[in-house]
């Protein structure tokens, strides 16, 4: 039973992600990169009833943990902290933030796979990554609603996915698993599945 | 300046209206593309036009890339300066953390020289980074770059000698810089995009904010405003007007203006996404952005009511259109100016009267 939702990054993505888990009623823990009082007050206003907090204590508290950090600064994740527990990975590399893929990320090898190397004691699941922050503000709407749109997901444990498009579900969108987190290629800057803001029927054409 | 009698009331607040282009390359009648020089000067014939027609701002982008042609805005809008006599003459943006706080403040403070008190300097990253490699930054140190930078550009403003240390340029000790403006400052926005984080930086150095929403409903952007003055407010430092800089598309009909805008658009997110590994622009999201999104397309009467939607939802006193994205006919852009300027304007001021 997801209660408490702990996300990492308290930039854009992260803090559309806990407007998004607090509208749908779960706790939130949210850390930025330094000290909670510097997000203390964009916290308070943005996404009212969540908690800024260290990133530890994020990764502690959540029953699940959003990673929604540069991609490029993954090596600053507390991971004995994220020991045992589910994480999303919902970044991406981005040229613009990261710079050169190839300084962050190994070349044939998917940021997720990387990641959940970096993470051997936690159980990564790749979603949220590939909807736009604004879209995934603009666009949350309650099951059956008219054009809801979908997010795919990607992991390794069955069990981890279908909790996942459980918590995806009540932020507002119609989840679709893809497959194990080496699928998650097709969600990446460059495929086709990436950018996607389209309904679960489009989203499955584009990332079979 | 205005005429006294044009002054308004405390209780009226004075809106601004502004123009922004980067200076994207132009067609002729038979589709074929301007150099980058003719698109420049274009730029300024444009500029001129919405001088005329009593546009409150023109602001030009920097960008280092072909499909831009401006990558000096301080030199175009000196150009600018010596032909026009209103209009403020802006950047939209200055990307400091790849520049040099103490050349950007004696390019401005030149700029503001030409143009007799007319620059204003809009601060930001943009959302290219071309710059960084071409000057030698690396891109990681962005955050860094820019925090540092700010704080010395802040302390030049007050045009007295500055003493500084930091780690991302050479320390000043006692250094004055020159020119002096006239007005003893110059006038400071800086450009956000929605990162919490620098709207609280903009609040810190009491900076306007010019929020860019290119993408999205922009009621997403209430919260950031009231974030704003939240801060402003904790930190004791003025709440100060905030504008908006959104993307449009004026023509005489909105089949026209929908038409035109969208094979533009289509063209320059394209290229753009070429390169950040975006799947092609679809017509539904352009369609989405149009009616509910952050597209200003249609005629001068579709497009005022949009900006109104915008400035009471946000509570802004600027709005400013960036133009002639893509490939657009240097008639047709020089026409979306004449409409902006003569319909758009007086539509909004009337609308805004009204409610």
């Amino acid at each position: 039973m997801i209660k408490t939702i702990g996300i990492l990054g308290a930039g854009k993505v992260g803090v559309t992600l806990a407007q998004l888990a607090r509208k749908a009623g779960y706790e939130v823990v949210i850390a930025g990169s330094g000290d909670p009082a510097k997000i203390a007050l964009s916290i308070k206003v943005l996404a009212p009833g969540a908690h800024a907090v260290a990133k530890e204590e994020a990764a502690l508290r959540g029953d699940i943990v959003i990673l929604a950090l540069p991609l490029s600064k993954y090596a600053t994740i507390p991971k004995d902290a994220l020991k045992g527990k589910l994480v999303i990975d919902s970044m991406n590399h981005w040229h613009e933030v990261d710079g050169p893929r190839e300084d962050t990320i190994p070349e044939d090898i998917t940021s997720s796979e990387h990641l959940q190397s970096f993470l051997p004691e936690s159980r990564v699941v790749k979603a949220l990554s590939h909807m736009g922050y604004h879209e995934l503000h603009d666009h949350a709407k309650p099951k059956g609603s008219d054009g809801r749109k979908a997010i795919a997901i990607a992991g390794d444990i069955k069990e981890d996915t279908e909790t996942v498009a459980h918590l995806v579900n009540t932020l507002g969108f119609d989840p679709l698993i893809i497959g194990v987190l080496k699928k998650g290629r097709q969600l990446e800057p460059g495929n086709p599945g990436f950018g996607a803001s389209i309904s679960r029927e489009d989203l499955h054409l584009r990332t079979r | 300046m205005a005429a006294e009698g044009a002054k308004t009331t405390k209780e009226e607040k004075k809106i601004l209206f502004g123009l922004d282009t980067f200076g994207d390359i132009p067609v002729d009648k038979d589709g074929k593309k301007f150099t980058h020089a003719a698109a420049i000067r274009q730029v300024v014939e444009e500029a001129i036009l919405a001088d005329k027609l009593g546009v409150d701002s023109i602001g030009v982008g920097e960008h280092h890339r072909e499909d831009f042609s401006i990558s000096s805005p301080e030199t175009v809008l000196a150009g600018i300066a010596t032909r026009t006599k209103n209009i403020k003459l802006a950047t939209a943006v200055t990307v400091l953390s790849s520049d040099d706080p103490v050349r950007v403040f004696e390019r401005f403070a030149t700029l503001d020289a030409l143009s007799n008190g007319r620059a204003q300097v809009i601060l930001g990253r943009g959302s290219f980074t071309e710059s960084f490699p071409l000057f030698g930054y690396d891109l990681r140190d962005y955050n860094e770059l820019f925090e540092e930078k700010v704080e010395l550009f802040h302390k030049l403003l007050d045009e007295k000698p500055v003493t500084w240390e930091g780690e991302t340029r050479a320390a000043l000790k006692d250094a004055d810089v020159f020119p002096k403006t006239e007005s003893g400052r110059l006038d400071v926005a800086i450009g956000v995009g929605g990162s919490p984080e620098s709207v609280i930086r903009a609040a810190r150095y009491g900076f306007q904010i010019v929020f860019a929403i290119i993408g999205g409903a922009p009621e997403r952007f209430a919260p950031y405003v009231e974030l704003y003055r939240h801060a402003a407010e904790d930190l004791g430092t003025p709440v100060l007007p905030i504008g908006v800089h959104s993307p449009g598309f004026i023509a005489e009909t909105d089949e026209e203006a929908m038409e035109m805008a969208w094979s533009n658009f289509k063209t320059l997110w394209d290229a753009v996404g070429k390169s950040r590994g975006w799947p092609p622009y679809s017509y539904d999201q352009f369609k989405y952005e149009v009616a509910e999104g952050s597209l200003y397309v249609g005629s001068p009467e579709t497009v005022a009511q949009k900006i109104v939607k915008t400035i009471k939802t946000l509570g802004a006193e600027r709005f400013d259109m960036v133009y002639g994205g893509g490939n657009v006919p240097a008639d047709v852009r020089l026409k979306m100016v004449e409409l902006y300027g003569k319909e758009v304007i007086p539509r909004v001021r009337e609308l805004l009267k009204e409610s």
